[in-house]
């Protein structure tokens, strides 16, 4: 029992970067009906505003300290922050501390900017061109995102650590009765689960309950007809193209603690998003979000050692071989709507 | 009257044997001298195959760094570096035999597909007369079978799986970094030393083949000194997130995580290790402790202050003081601005003993190199004293056993050495278990 409950915590912050990913993804192609391969790369551009935003404020000047040396034999040249100078040291290492979190209002504008900029400059281009046209430039673009990230910030994973107050585990199972350290669960796991559960709330709320929201799940449903009524739907897409943008930036920025990130963080997360999609069914953002949260748990379970030595290799397939059975038996995904993608 | 007995016939006849008479010594020569790319003209041509793209370009950069600087040296150039320190006194700065040294890059890609066609062509278009570099045992398994093929030296960059000098060993190759067997054998008296000699073991291990060398010497030298494996569990080497196979560990009654992991995905799961705080759990009475096996410093420093306190196995430190580890160290950073990481270190060290091989030998020939490297003692190149076993063309010498460091005071501070096993104690039967299968063949000049 215990095992399963770790499993499912495991995958509930697996599945909530799935999750968020999927909706940018879904909200793309269900307002533009762009498939945009590049939506991995806007994952690892969140998570690098977040390395940016903590080189920014650890932007320093050198003082020499005579006691100690480099591994030249010369005097040790040491780091000093200006934010030190700014605020004092303590402050300063507390904003430097809570540098992930604060990325998040960095990153919102960026992506915002970002998502626009890559909108109107490549992609409205493409929106009468076949989906294999689409899938091919925007798969280049990603490649170029990710190359032009490695040549500033290099090859090799960035750490960045969660705020002190959050590192470390707690015991789950201890709280609810099991044995002490039976399940642990670390605390920025949890805060990326409920960072998720908040983000997925605010854009369905956004598109329910205000009237912006309704023009776009309208123009979702019926573009022409939107259009004929004298909206200008076009512009609504653009900006939702970067509110989606933000969703998966704000996916990497938190995501960031979680894993070091490096420049090909988003191609790892790219397919396995359009699995999720595909399972949630094409256009549907309540099927992207269950479909991320079940294959988390799901990818989760099978790397279970017990599942392993039953099944030898489950580990690596049990994605794919959900999407195979769920497409066998519901070809338009959990979700999916009647007419999206089947023309 | 003379009758002449001349006929269109005999003196087509007598052509052709007079023909294949005087072209006979030309045949024998060449096939007793030729190999392949013999270096003709006052340079010679080395290729240096390097991941530059990928998730392992970093360290090819370093690598190249250190063919770059090697090269500077054979030619003359810089302060010498460790020619300066190696016992042979060889190399005299006037290129390789007389002729200047000159290069081609190739990049690996961490693939061995690429790396192989990446090695191929410097063989055939740039005529690169010998192959080193190399970030993983896959490319260099690889590439090392090529070379053989194709009759030009191949001399490893950063290989550690047993399988390079073991079953896939190949006549034309050498390896001067270290192996599994030998991480097992330095770590396991530090480790019994360190944390008891009764401890549960868990391994994580990446699903190819140098994980599983890895586990195994691990596995092998730590149940010799009385720890208990409760398990090994292989891990997708494409695995980003490790959560869900590091949650069920402390369930397992394991007080000990090995991570046979190496780059990111040593990166990845020291991270989550930490992040799910089993260092700061007590099992068995025992406080929980974590070893990764094969530490890389531009590696540990993804995984930040993550590693402090954990030890591992290295070939090679910066701030070790033997006077040759200083001449390079001090060559390096004077150039680059920073300290070279180890795979820069047996990059610079390959490229000097291939050159010393060509001198002391006094060709390029393939066989001749093999010949002068095979059992050759060398000193003065920061491993202490060392020795190119002929049986396997592996490297024998100290081992480092090193931690991550509490108080680092820089980005490249990022390790400790704990002790510099002896080498007595890391080298092994050719014969070993974990080496058996394969043979080395005879050399093969091509050509």
């Amino acid at each position: 029992m215990d095992s399963i409950i770790l499993q499912i915590l495991n995958g509930l912050d697996k599945g909530s970067a799935y999750a968020l990913i999927a909706l940018g993804l879904t909200l793309i192609f269900g307002t533009l009906g762009v498939v945009n391969f590049a939506h991995g790369a806007l994952f690892m551009i969140g998570a690098f505003c977040a390395v940016t935003l903590n080189r920014i404020l650890t932007l320093s000047h050198q003082v020499i300290d005579n006691t100690r040396t480099d591994f030249l034999g010369n005097p040790l040249k040491v780091d000093i922050p200006y934010i030190y100078d700014f605020f004092g040291e303590n402050i300063g290492r507390a904003i430097i501390d809570w540098s992930v979190p604060l990325s998040i209002l960095f990153a919102i504008p960026i992506m915002i900017a970002i998502g626009v900029i890559m909108e109107r400059g490549l992609i409205r281009h493409f929106y009468h061109r076949p989906h294999a046209d689409q899938i091919l430039v925007t798969f280049g673009l990603a490649i170029v995102l990710q190359e032009v990230i490695k040549f500033y910030y290099g090859a090799n994973p960035i750490p960045s650590p969660a705020p002190e107050a959050f590192k470390g585990s707690f015991d789950f199972g201890a709280l609810v009765g099991f044995d002490p350290n039976t399940i642990i669960y670390p605390y920025w796991r949890l805060v990326y689960f409920c960072f998720s559960l908040i983000v997925i709330g605010a854009i369905f709320a956004f598109l329910q309950f205000t009237t912006f929201g309704m023009v776009v799940r309208a123009g979702m449903a019926d573009r022409e007809t939107v259009g004929l009524l004298g909206i200008d739907i076009d512009r609504r897409f653009t900006i939702m193209f970067g509110i989606a943008a933000a969703v998966t930036g704000l996916a990497g920025v938190m995501y960031v603690p979680i894993n070091p990130p490096n420049y090909h963080m988003g191609m790892d997360f790219l397919v396995l998003s359009f699995v999720v999609v595909v399972v949630g069914g094409m256009g549907s953002l309540s099927g992207a979000v269950l479909a991320g949260f079940m294959l988390g748990i799901l990818e989760s379970f099978a790397s279970m050692r017990e599942v392993i030595d039953l099944l030898p290799g489950i580990n690596q397939i049990i994605i794919y071989l959900v999407a195979i059975i769920i497409l066998l038996t519901r070809p338009r995904g959990l979700m999916g709507r009647r007419g999206v993608m089947e023309d | 009257m003379t009758k002449s007995n001349f006929t269109r016939r005999g003196v087509l006849r007598t052509g052709a044997v007079a023909g294949a008479g005087l072209s006979l010594p030309t045949i024998f020569t060449s096939s007793a001298s030729a190999f392949t790319n013999e270096p003709q003209g006052g340079s010679v041509t080395l290729g240096f195959n390097v991941p530059q793209s990928g998730p392992y370009a970093d360290e090819g950069a370093d690598e190249l760094r250190a063919y770059e600087l090697a090269v500077e040296h054979l030619n003359g150039g810089g302060d010498g570096g460790m020619m300066n320190t190696f016992s042979s006194k060889a190399l005299r700065g006037n290129g390789i035999l007389g002729k200047k040294v000159e290069y081609v890059t190739g990049d690996t890609q961490t693939k061995s597909d690429a790396a192989r066609a990446s090695a191929k062509s410097m063989i055939e278009k740039d005529g690169a007369v010998m192959i080193t570099g190399g970030s993983s045992s896959g490319v260099a398994v690889a590439v090392q079978a090529l070379c053989q093929e194709a009759g030009v030296i191949f001399m490893a960059g950063l290989t550690h799986s047993n399988d390079t000098t073991g079953k896939d060993k190949r006549a034309n190759g050498f390896r001067h970094f270290f192996n599994s067997y030998m991480s097992g054998a330095a770590l396991a008296p530090v480790l019994a030393n360190a944390y008891g000699t009764d401890r549960n073991a868990y391994h994580l291990t990446a699903d190819y083949n140098w994980g599983y060398t890895t586990e195994e010497a691990v596995k092998d030298s730590t149940e010799a000194l009385g720890w208990n494996t409760v398990a090994a569990v292989k891990t997708p080497l494409t695995q980003t997130d490790f959560s869900s196979y590091i949650a069920p560990v402390l369930q397992s009654g394991a007080d000990t995580l090995v991570l046979n992991h190496y780059g990111g995905n040593m990166v990845n799961s020291l991270t989550n290790a930490v992040q799910f705080g089993l260092r700061d759990k007590v099992v068995n009475n025992k406080d929980f402790q974590i070893i990764v096996p094969l530490y890389s410093r531009l590696m540990a420093r993804g995984a930040g202050a993550n590693v402090k306190g954990i030890f591992g196995s290295t070939n090679w430190h910066w701030s070790l003081q033997d006077e040759g580890s200083k001449a390079f160290v001090r060559s390096f950073g004077t150039k680059y601005g920073f300290p070279p990481s180890q795979a820069a270190h047996t990059c610079y060290v390959q490229t000097l003993l291939y050159a010393d091989a060509v001198e002391r030998a006094g060709s390029f020939n393939p066989c001749a190199v093999v010949e002068a490297l095979e059992g050759y003692e060398f000193d003065g190149l920061g491993n202490g004293k060392t020795l190119y076993r002929a049986e396997d063309h592996q490297c024998f010498k100290d081992v480092l056993v090193v931690k991550g460091k509490e108080n680092p005071t820089s980005e490249f501070d990022l390790l400790e050495i704990v002790e510099v096993t002896p080498v007595e104690q890391v080298t092994y039967d050719p014969n070993h278990p974990q080496f058996q299968g394969g043979s080395l063949g005879s050399c093969n000049p091509g050509a």
